[in-house]
């Protein structure tokens, strides 16, 4: 019976005995693997990307916009639809539904901003204070308005990052006074960042006011008073949000006096379905990159079976002389077994390092979170090991299998 | 112990060849007592090498019952003959078989790696049986850094390295020019004479007739049984 630390050295010996060849075939697995790290850590990078730019929209989040769902898809356009069908008491109805932890009706408009001897063409957004807590924003810097600066249309603003950065490069913009449409207004808050949306746009670039204030003064007269472009509606918790969803569409059918056949004048978005969509495409993308890359390993593992086939062939008289020795013929299995093994482990931490490292290169260059997971680690690290228990498996067989009388005729 | 080490019984070894059936062994009947020193000659053909091969627990007879040591080769398991051969048997090849990534040292202690002795016992019986054959100074050295006659005494120590019942030796000196094979020959009868028990397999007459005892072989079968000994006295 052979000693496993016995066999290790044996194995290791004849592997180094080698080093160019050892290395060339490790090569195979190292690239396998390195391109399966890699690229899975690609396709995990924009996956999370794409959820938490559609999570900085605001989670738990349903929006209702007016108009009619279009037919092929959902339409994202925010505040579109030309009819104005949403109102302030169809929020207020919605704010008493089962489930709802905030309503946040608003209004938008877009102005040409003047501040600091400086222009700039922004999205006014006319909100309530409810709406920074649905939309999981906050003030970075200043202080939000109230209630009471709301209903008694106060011309103060509250800055997007983007917007604060333009206009406002080298002063505090908290104080400062800006001109929009020919009215002038205070700055009292800058928003924090919540960067591009899932969709390309700058979520930053905006400027917040008082719902009453922009309905007043700034998206002029020609809308009617009470009307809104959109409902941001954040239920309690992700469970309750289809519920809510259906809740929403019925209290409004009702409210609007859609009759049962007929085409709904609003369109209720869900976020979190939509981000679970776009979850699942990338998902598929990283599951067919790291599949191909696969194919990569699985090359790997056929050069390692091809080595070690040549190996046991160039070895045959050692073999033969290990046998007449008193090597049984699972000492030999072990020990080409354990070559293999030791081929395709190093070969896949080697790749693991290099994996890593271009994630983390590729990432950087797409500009994408680098995502790798100790799982994700270890399983590449685990399949290449099965890579050479696999395709060490027949050449080592045949190694313990060689008639010892034939293998010690051999030249 | 008992006196007998091989007891060899009406010995039959077929091989099949294409449609032919060839008798390498033809009903060999014969026994080596424990400390004797002998040679198995015969020109090639003659099953000679059939007979090494199941004396060295690598082939077995068809038909025929061979006793070494105590144990029936045809009854033993293939694991089992490893074992009989690590423990049992101690091989000497004409083209000595080192293995040339290891040290003489090394080499000598291959066969205590199958037998799982441990590293410290096995460097310090290697470095004995080295010093024994003469290669004291050389346990560090590659087989390619040595001659043919110093690598045949690695392989010797080697050989005795499990302390075999059998030295089994296979032309023992046909790689090796006339006065380094005397040599080999001379280390063999000085290793008989402190008890170990001998086999060479040759086609040689004048290595047979170094040896105690000279078994002849012809076409399968024992053609005559000598000891040289009572020949030359």
């Amino acid at each position: 019976m052979m000693r496993t630390a016995d066999l290790v050295s044996s194995a290791s010996r004849a592997l180094r005995s080698n080093p160019l060849r050892s290395a060339l075939t490790a090569l195979g697995v190292i690239i396998g693997v390195a391109s399966v790290v890699a690229m899975v850590a690609l396709g995990s990078g924009a996956q999370a990307m794409v959820e938490r730019s559609i999570a900085s929209l605001g989670s738990n989040l349903l929006i209702v916009v007016p108009g009619a769902q279009q037919s092929g898809g959902v339409r994202m356009a925010q505040g579109g639809g030309g009819r104005d069908t949403l109102t302030l008491d169809d929020a207020e109805a919605i704010g008493q539904l089962e489930g709802v932890l905030a309503v946040a009706p608003s209004q938008r408009s877009g102005a040409q901003i003047v501040a600091n001897g400086l222009n700039w063409n922004t999205r006014i957004e006319g909100v309530t204070p409810s709406y920074l807590l649905a939309r999981d924003w906050d003030v970075a810097q200043g202080r939000f308005f109230d209630e009471s600066e709301e209903r008694q249309a106060r011309r103060v603003v509250v800055l997007g990052a983007t917007v604060a950065r333009e206009l406002f490069a080298n002063v505090d913009p908290i104080g400062q006074t800006m001109r929009i449409n020919g009215g002038s207004y205070e700055v009292i808050g800058v928003l924090t960042s919540k960067g591009q949306s899932g969709f390309g746009m700058d979520q930053d670039d905006i400027v917040l006011a008082p719902l009453t204030t922009v309905k007043r003064r700034i998206s002029g007269r020609q809308r009617r008073a009470d009307t809104v472009s959109q409902i941001s509606v954040k239920a309690g918790s992700e469970g309750e949000l289809n519920r809510l969803q259906e809740d929403v569409e019925n209290l409004l059918r009702e409210r609007h006096r859609i009759r049962a056949g007929d085409d709904d004048d609003f369109t209720v978005q869900n976020l979190s379905s939509i981000t679970e969509t776009a979850a699942q495409t990338t998902q598929v993308f990283t599951y067919l990159l790291g599949g191909i890359s696969a194919v990569s390993l699985l090359v790997g593992g056929i050069g390692i079976m091809n080595i070690m086939l040549v190996s046991v062939t160039e070895r045959t008289r050692e073999i033969g002389l290990r046998k007449a020795l008193g090597a049984r013929q699972s000492d030999i299995l072990h020990q080409f077994s354990l070559e293999a093994v030791t081929l395709s482990l190093a070969g896949g931490m080697i790749g693991l390092a290099l994996g890593v490292a271009g994630a983390w290169a590729m990432t950087s260059l797409f500009n994408l979170p680098l995502v790798i997971s100790p799982q994700n680690a270890l399983m590449a690290i685990a399949f290449s090991g099965l890579v050479g228990v696999l395709f060490g498996a027949y050449p080592a067989w045949r190694a313990a299998k060689l008639d010892p009388i034939e293998a010690l005729r051999r030249e | 112990m008992m006196a007998t080490l091989i007891e060899a019984n009406n010995l039959v070894k077929l091989y099949q060849m294409g449609d032919e059936t060839v008798h390498a062994l033809d009903g060999v009947s014969f026994s080596v007592p424990r400390g004797d020193y002998c040679a198995i000659v015969g020109p090639s053909g003659s099953g000679k090498s059939t007979m090494m091969n199941i004396l060295g627990g690598l082939d077995t007879p068809t038909s025929g019952r061979i006793v070494i040591d105590g144990a029936d080769i045809a009854e033993l398991s293939d694991e089992q003959l490893a074992g009989f051969r690590n423990k049992t048997i101690g091989f000497i090849f004409q083209s000595f078989n080192l293995l040339p990534r290891l040290s003489a040292l090394e080499n000598v202690e291959l066969p205590m790696i199958y037998g799982g002795v441990l590293p410290k016992e096995r460097r310090e019986r290697a470095a004995e049986l080295l010093h024994r054959v003469g290669l004291g100074e050389r346990m560090g050295h590659r087989p390619t850094q040595l001659s043919g006659g110093q690598q045949q005494r690695v392989a010797i120590a080697r050989a005795l390295a499990g302390r075999p019942a059998l030295v089994l030796a296979d032309e023992p000196t046909g790689a090796l020019d006339s006065n380094t094979g005397k040599e080999i020959l001379a280390l063999f009868s000085q290793l008989n004479s402190e008890g170990a028990t001998i086999v060479i397999v040759t086609h040689d007459h004048e290595v047979a007739a170094a040896t105690r005892r000279t078994i002849e072989m012809r076409d399968g079968h024992i053609v005559s049984d000598r000891q040289n000994g009572s020949r030359a006295a």
